[in-house]
């Protein structure tokens, strides 16, 4: 247990956490910047891999991450979860790490797919299924998937990564990317090369459908039985009408129960080429040594064209729409109103909103809702969810306190927000805003895996990090006017989505289903 | 932080009860801190070669930890120092002993409302609104806090903010002020923490399990109730910090961008000071263990079950802990672990399962064992982990699953001193705790001895399975086979008893 950071954790969530430091000018942002530049590297391969490395020698270690530019919401018709469920197959090998005998293995998985395929193809049946072939079936994919595992070394990708020293390994996936990750002693940094350019070239799709298993359990974990997250993918599903932001990112259950591994292998094709891959590793090392090094492990894996953009844009809502849950759960509110993508000019307007409105003791929804009205226990606005690749939503919500209601958590939001459509913020809170943005940028260049995390996202969204740099200037320039526009321009009644909760107690046993059909 | 996510992950974070307990409205979504390891398939040696073996490790750059210095004033508190240039801020934390397992049973919560009115009181000549402003208009903090064994006082700002922001932090410690409204501030927080504590599965799972391994009404356990927290008053709040806030019951630790000779002077000018008094003595309880037998919580709106088999642990200065962590290894450590590789990888029963015979500071930890897993795979998976369990006593680790489990602990050790900051909160808690400052080395050595005989002992030694519990919360209707298959159930009662003077809902 460490003290310090189990009361952080804990205030975290009573405030919000403002990280400490003080208004640092533009100017002596540039000299961070200007520093960063000497230690940061970016080389992009052949093949159209971007990798970018950050020298930080503080200790003999080392942090990646490595960012795919797809994530769930291209995941493909019919097939929500994909996306995620990749992630996971992600930790199964490759041709060399995992398998006994890999020829014989790919034989071998082969004929799981199509048997897979056959069984399939009669489960899906509407008319004429047949059950007792489709039970000979499932035998046949039983034996067949039996016949795959002889030749695997379970779990053996990750544990060689663990017995090396990995550390915070994992992945996730999110609506716009896929992030693996992990960090290790500076001398594994070649063995690491291995393992990473090995599986993002040659995964091999095995154990899927155990997996697919395992990934169910991870939806009736986070939705299914989880209040909060069986609310948010109906107020996403309601929220959009076209846009893939509106699918279950995890995967609806009738999907991710159907995938198959051929599908996990088209998707790999076509998202997982260099081209829209870019890996930062940021920790002891040296550019010079490291990146001909790099160039031999991720330089051969076969190029292939870039994804093309999705097409679909979601239409402009024009009618307010809600969604009301009644459930044996406590209240609760959420809504949200759609805005354009991160490359819009009022990126950072909308990050100055969500600043006066959500951050720590001096937020107006705090003061407003959890101090003086005493109605809430939690209130925040936030923006880009669930995404911003794409147009996502700037959302509030409210925790009650007992005693009250959704409709009050609404209200007494709507309030706040005509406040900022009809008066401007203070000159004190946009300091505050611009001052926390300088100071949380500085905080987190000490730190291997953040600095990792920031350096991909902001060369992938931006093509360039030292957008995390100059992003500062778009946030200097935002004004109390930008504050008022932009909230009247977005905050209108027929761009919101709600979702309440409202705890309605559980029905008696019902008497008159007995002796009903089950 | 909020508490909306759309993330999903392939590893699962154990929840820390407390943190759990503290804060049921975060939304898990972080990832996890290993816990599991590698199996004996894998002991095979495999037909294919394995190319990685020739990829060279050479030897790791030389690095040397710095330790912080150390200081003891007169009056028994304890500075630590730690110095790192790297950025221009610095930040501090005063550790005060004395936790929420030392307040009155019938006031139950008093130190979590203590921890948050403290700070949003403010102190005698500033109010806790006004210090928000002043601080946020620096981008510092201050913050206050109520835990398990402590409580405390954390502050970080510029380096040029130091003298302000620490002479605040130093004010809200020798003049708070209570206030009312703060407190029924931190009240109400509460009362909505109480009344939705029975929304998720996990969060019934930590407290419930608690209860069976520490006895309902042990210190460890006991949970805040509306009538317990509606029973502080703040008289209780400065009683409380009366009794606590004597120097030979604090540590105050210091890192970041400064001069250690400056620092000390400094500090020393503002703690010296204050006068002796009696320290909170230590933890002093019985540990029963649970009750064996199968504990049910009944909810009906999930479709997957919370099962936690346990028992009692241990305490981190048994001799036998060095044992016991590359056992746990062996269990829970990581991907290959025998208990990932069995449930999750061969069985596909579950995306979070895990377990540790735990280990704390000052008094035994939670055996613990747990899986999620879809209601009529409930039997199944509980029996898997059983048998798992079972095989830690009658399946000594082979020679690669020791080499495996060692291995991790070994490779990884670097991160638990690869920042001025974790080297800083590890002697920080080591101090606290009364441990050696070599705790961590030895710790090193002792893993690095363990044979597999070792692992076998303590496992026949600390592990009976007639004595654990199982707990399970789950949807009754949707088990089957039902749970009387893994014998006498128990079934709980978690319905939250209601304010003083209103009815039960």
């Amino acid at each position: 247990m460490r003290i310090r950071r189990l009361v952080g954790i804990v205030l975290a969530f009573a405030v919000g956490w403002g990280a400490a430091a003080r208004a640092q000018s533009p100017a002596s942002m540039a000299q961070y910047l200007a520093g960063f530049e000497k230690k940061t590297t970016v080389k992009v391969l052949p093949n159209g891999l971007t990798l970018i490395v950050c020298e930080r020698p503080e200790a003999p270690v080392f942090s990646y991450y490595t960012l795919v530019d797809a994530g769930s919401a291209d995941d493909p018709q019919g097939a929500s979860g994909l996306a995620h469920m990749f992630e996971h197959m992600a930790f199964k090998g490759t041709d060399q790490i995992g398998t006994t005998d890999y020829p014989a293995e790919k034989v071998a998985l082969a004929k799981v797919e199509i048997a897979y395929a056959d069984y399939d193809a009669e489960f899906r049946k509407l008319v004429g299924q047949d059950p007792a072939r489709l039970a000979e079936l499932k035998k046949v994919f039983e034996d067949a998937q039996a016949a795959a595992e002889k030749y695997v070394v379970p779990n053996q990708f990750a544990e060689l990564a663990e017995q090396n020293g990995a550390v915070d390994l994992n992945a996730s996936t999110e609506e716009d990317s896929t992030q693996f990750f992990w960090s290790m002693p500076e001398n594994r940094l070649e063995l690491w090369a291995y393992m990473e350019s090995g599986r993002i070239a040659h995964p091999v799709e095995r154990e899927f459908y155990k997996e697919r298993d395992v990934v169910q359990e991870e939806r009736r974990m986070r939705i299914d039985s989880n209040p909060i997250g069986a609310m948010v993918e109906q107020f996403l599903a309601t929220a959009y009408v076209a846009h893939p932001y509106g699918r279950s990112g995890v995967g609806w259950e009738s999907e991710i129960s159907q995938v198959n591994a051929t599908e996990a292998e088209a998707f790999h094709k076509k998202y997982y080429v260099p081209a829209n891959i870019v890996i930062a590793v940021v920790g002891d090392i040296k550019a010079a040594d490291a990146i001909p090094m790099l160039t031999k492990y991720f330089g051969p894996i076969p190029a292939g064209p870039k994804p093309e953009p999705m097409t679909t844009i979601e239409p402009a809502q024009f009618a307010e729409k809600s969604v009301t849950i009644r459930e044996a759960a406590q209240p609760f509110y959420l809504e949200g109103y759609h805005r354009p993508d991160y490359r819009d000019p009022d990126d950072s307007v909308y990050n100055a909103i969500s600043d006066i409105l959500s951050n720590g003791r001096t937020a107006r929804l705090y003061k407003s809702l959890v101090r003086d009205q005493k109605i809430a226990a939690d209130s925040e606005g936030f923006s880009g969810f669930p995404g911003q690749k794409y147009p996502g939503l700037f959302a509030f919500y409210a925790v009650p306190v007992p005693g009250h209601t959704p409709d009050e958590m609404r209200d007494a939001i709507h309030k706040e927000i005509d406040k900022l459509k009809t008066s401007d913020v203070t000159d004190q809170e946009l300091e505050m805003f611009k001052t926390r943005a300088r100071a949380g940028l500085l905080r987190g260049l000490a730190d291997n895996e953040g600095l990792a995390q920031q350096l991909a996202e902001y060369q992938t969204r931006y093509g360039d990090w030292r957008e995390l740099f100059r992003e500062l200037d778009r946030i200097d320039k935002v004004t109390k006017g930008d504050v008022r526009r932009v909230a009247s321009k977005v905050f209108v009644e027929s761009n919101r989505t709600t979702t309440s909760i409202i705890f309605t107690p559980p029905a008696q046993p019902a008497v008159e289903d007995a002796g009903g059909a089950e | 932080m909020n508490m909306i996510s759309t993330k999903f992950t392939t590893r699962f974070k154990t929840r820390t009860a407390l943190a759990a307990a503290a804060c049921m409205l975060v939304f898990a979504m972080q990832f996890a801190q290993a816990q599991t390891a590698p199996a004996a398939k894998s002991d095979a040696s495999p037909a294919q070669a394995e190319p990685w073996t020739a990829i060279p490790i050479p030897p790791l750059h030389a690095f040397k930890p710095q330790q912080p210095k150390r200081i003891e004033l007169s009056n028994g508190l304890v500075l630590f120092l730690q110095e790192d240039h790297e950025l221009p801020f610095i930040d501090g934390s005063i550790l005060i002993r004395g936790g929420s397992r030392d307040e009155p049973a019938a006031k139950t919560g008093l130190v979590s409302l203590y921890g948050e009115a403290w700070r949003t009181s403010g102190t005698a000549t500033t109010s806790g609104d006004a210090l928000d402003t002043e601080l946020a208009q620096k981008a510092a903090s201050i913050e206050t806090g109520g835990g398990g064994a402590t409580t405390s006082v954390d502050w970080g700002s510029f380096k040029q903010d130091f003298d302000t922001v620490f002479g605040e932090a130093v004010d809200l410690l020798l003049h708070p002020a209570f206030k009312p409204d703060k407190l029924a501030l931190a009240q109400r927080g509460m009362f909505t923490s109480i009344s939705r504590r029975n929304d998720e599965p996990d969060s019934i799972a930590g407290r419930e399990s608690a209860k069976l391994v520490y006895g309902k009404d042990s210190p460890l356990a006991r949970q805040a109730e509306y009538a317990t927290v509606a029973a502080v008053t703040l008289d209780d709040l400065k009683a409380w910090h009366d009794r606590t806030v004597v120097p030979n019951g604090i540590i105050v630790s210091v890192e970041g961008d400064f001069d250690s000779a400056a620092m000390e002077a400094k500090l020393r000018k503002v703690f010296e000071p204050m006068s002796r008094g009696e320290a909170i003595p230590p933890l002093k309880a019985d540990f029963p263990g649970p009750p064996p037998g199968v504990y049910f919580a009944d909810k009906e709106d999930v479709n997957q079950s919370t099962v936690e088999i346990l028992g009692l642990g241990t305490e981190r200065s048994n001799p036998d802990y060095y044992a016991l962590s590359v056992m746990n290894e062996v269990f829970s450590g990581g991907f290959g672990s025998r208990v990932v590789q069995y449930v999750r990888t061969k069985l596909g029963l579950a995306y979070d399962v895990g377990g540790s015979y735990g280990a704390d500071y000052d008094h035994p930890g939670v055996f613990r064992s747990e899986v999620g897993t879809k209601s009529v795979t409930t039997v199944a998976a509980t029996n898997a982990v059983l048998e798992e369990i079972g095989r830690l006593k009658t399946v000594p680790p082979t020679p690669a699953e020791l080499r495996k489990a060692k291995d991790q602990v070994m490779n990884s050790f670097i991160f638990r001193y690869d920042t001025p900051e974790k080297t800083l909160n590890e002697q920080v808690v080591l101090a606290f705790y009364g441990y050696p400052p070599d705790f961590l080395e030895k710790y090193k050595d002792g893993v690095e001895r363990v044979t597999s005989a070792d692992v076998s002992r303590v496992a026949n030694k600390y592990i009976d399975v007639s004595k654990l519990a199982i707990l399970v919360v789950g949807n009754k209707a949707e088990i089957k086979p039902p749970l009387s298959s893994l014998g006498k159930v128990t079934d709980l009662d978690i319905t939250i008893p209601p304010p003083p003077g209103k009815p039960a809902r």
